[in-house]
């Protein structure tokens, strides 16, 4: 993979100037770079990775990852009701896997009641929808590569040969 | 206390730089570009081994060469990495790092009174563990050829009593590594002097710009080297002090007396871990590697940009730029720019009074550091450039 999308999958705030300085291009290259991925949709968007559990007047979310078996449709399999699953807003991951079931969504609310009136009145009815089976989170742990607790520091010693 | 201190014991502490380094420990908020190791914490497939081999009461003695497995694990790694073939029961030995290891096989081939070469500057511990196994080290001053041991220079500095050289390849402080050509030519005259090779090659896979090349795959060098190595810096593993001891078979046995009766075996825990390491460490190594490479470049461009010149470091991961443009020494460098500016840096002269006008910079730090430090010694220079 190009490294300038390894350092901006690190850290998505990256500057021009750095990364230019770390690769040896010149700024205006990376820059052409960059815009030629967020083009192509490659880059699809930058944002922050936010530990909720530590913002004081986040609203309350609750989040469940839902197993949903799916009837195939011809022609089509599961795409078309696929993305009439992931297009609800309540929905912010949606995956097709093997296995017993066959869609892995995750859907987020700001209470259990809501989360529930989606699974109930949204999904469940929808036609070529068999059946799901809800797991409301716990606890993250770690999210994206993403580790959630607060890294101890470094305890290396300030000098050393 | 009179006499109570052997005098070679005595005589060994590099003075200055004591003070220095306690200075340094004792200064709160110091932004350290002096540190010797990895900023990466072991990889997690490596503790995790440590741990797990805890959890099953792996806690004894191994074999005083280090754990069998652990051995064919190398012999393996070794053969396919660079083509070099060792026989796991006679020819290596396992070592509480290379520290160890330059300490035994000094030891163990050195009369009172044989020289051995250190061309310098260079780590710290060749020349006191010289001395103390009776031996007399010869510096060979590399500073007029950009750091870089040169034949005929060699050549110069060997004598009937000219017993071994101690090559470390990336170098620290410097930072400079050698071409296979290169290596060939100084084989060369080694083997023409019948000296003996001790490598260490603790930086191998911190190479940037071209291929490490292990001293002992050099034609006719391996029955005239002792190849040393270790787990610290490749794997991030410094704490666990481990490294190995390759090399012929009789200097090997030798060595490993002294290692059973004074270290008797590498502790258990590090030479489990270190198997996994061996195993599956290769991805982590050029991650590791690879943000190493992207820092060099970002460190030696901004050091040359805000005045400090500076050569592109072929691998380790220290920067050794000249500070003569501020007219100050080394040290006084360094000791006003962590009074002022709170940045540490290790002053050339700790490795050798020939790299007076130099400083040795980590760049085993995270960018965020890295910047921060050039902005502050931007400013320290502000005025001090000539």
């Amino acid at each position: 993979m190009d490294e300038i999308l390894e350092i901006l999958e690190k850290d998505g705030r990256a500057s021009l100037e750095d990364i230019a300085k770390l690769l040896k291009k010149k700024p205006e290259d990376v820059r052409k770079s960059i815009k030629k991925y967020e083009k192509e949709g490659a880059i699809l968007k930058y944002k922050a990775v936010i530990n909720r559990e530590l913002v004081k007047d986040a609203e309350a979310e609750v989040r469940a990852l839902i197993e949903v078996n799916l009837t195939p449709q011809k022609d089509l399999g599961f795409d078309r009701v696929a993305e009439r699953i992931y297009s609800f807003p309540e929905v912010s991951s949606c995956y097709l896997v093997s296995g017993t079931y066959d869609l892995l969504i995750i859907v987020s609310g700001k209470d259990i009641q809501t989360v529930a009136r989606f699974i109930a009145e949204k999904l469940s009815p929808m036609e070529h929808v068999k059946g799901v089976v809800t797991h409301f989170l716990l606890k993250k742990y770690k999210e994206d590569g993403v580790i959630l607790k607060q890294q101890e520091d470094n305890k290396r010693i300030a000098i050393s040969y | 206390m009179k006499n109570i201190i052997a005098k070679k014991v005595e005589q060994m502490q590099p003075s200055g730089i004591r003070a220095f380094f306690d200075l340094v420990l004792g200064m709160k908020d110091v932004i350290s570009l002096g540190v010797g190791e990895p900023d990466f914490v072991t990889p997690w497939p490596i503790r995790e081994a440590g741990i797990f081999s805890l959890e099953h009461g792996f806690t004894s003695y191994t074999s005083n060469k280090g754990l069998v497995k652990l051995r064919l694990s190398l012999k393996h790694f070794l053969k396919h990495k660079y083509g070099l073939e060792y026989s796991a029961d006679e020819e290596m030995l396992i070592t509480v790092g290379v520290s160890e290891g330059v300490d035994l096989v000094l030891r163990t081939i050195l009369e009172n009174g044989d020289k051995v070469i250190i061309p310098v500057p260079s780590y710290v511990s060749y020349g006191p563990v010289t001395e103390l196994a009776g031996g007399i080290p010869v510096y060979l001053n590399t500073k007029e050829h950009d750091f870089k041991i040169t034949p005929s220079e060699l050549e110069k500095v060997i004598d009937k009593k000219t017993k071994a050289i101690i090559l470390n390849y990336p170098t620290n402080p410097t930072g400079v590594s050698y071409t296979r050509r290169e290596l060939e030519a100084i084989n060369k005259v080694l083997l023409k002097h019948k000296v003996i090779v001790i490598t260490d090659e603790c930086y191998d896979e911190l190479t940037y710009d071209f291929a490490h090349t292990a001293f002992a795959t050099l034609s006719g060098a391996k029955e005239n080297t002792v190849y040393l190595n270790g787990f610290s810096k490749s794997y991030a593993m410094t704490g666990w002090r481990i490294g190995w001891a390759c090399g012929p078979k009789e200097i090997i046995a030798a060595m490993t007396k002294i290692h059973q009766y004074t270290i008797m075996c590498v502790p258990i825990t590090s030479q489990m871990a270190a198997c996994e390491a061996l195993v599956s460490g290769k991805k982590a190594v050029e991650e590791m590697k690879r943000e190493y490479i992207r820092r060099r470049e970002f460190v030696v461009s901004e050091l040359n940009r805000i005045g400090l010149i500076c050569f592109m470091p072929e691998g380790a991961f220290y920067a050794f730029p000249s500070i003569k443009r501020s007219g100050m020494s080394s040290m006084e460098f360094s000791q006003a720019l962590l009074k002022e500016q709170k940045v540490a840096v290790v002053p050339g002269t700790a490795f050798g009074a020939s790299a007076e006008g130099y400083i040795r910079i980590s760049y085993a730090s995270s960018l965020e550091n890295l910047k921060e430090a050039l902005n502050r010694i931007e400013k320290f220079l502000k005025g001090r450039i000539k």
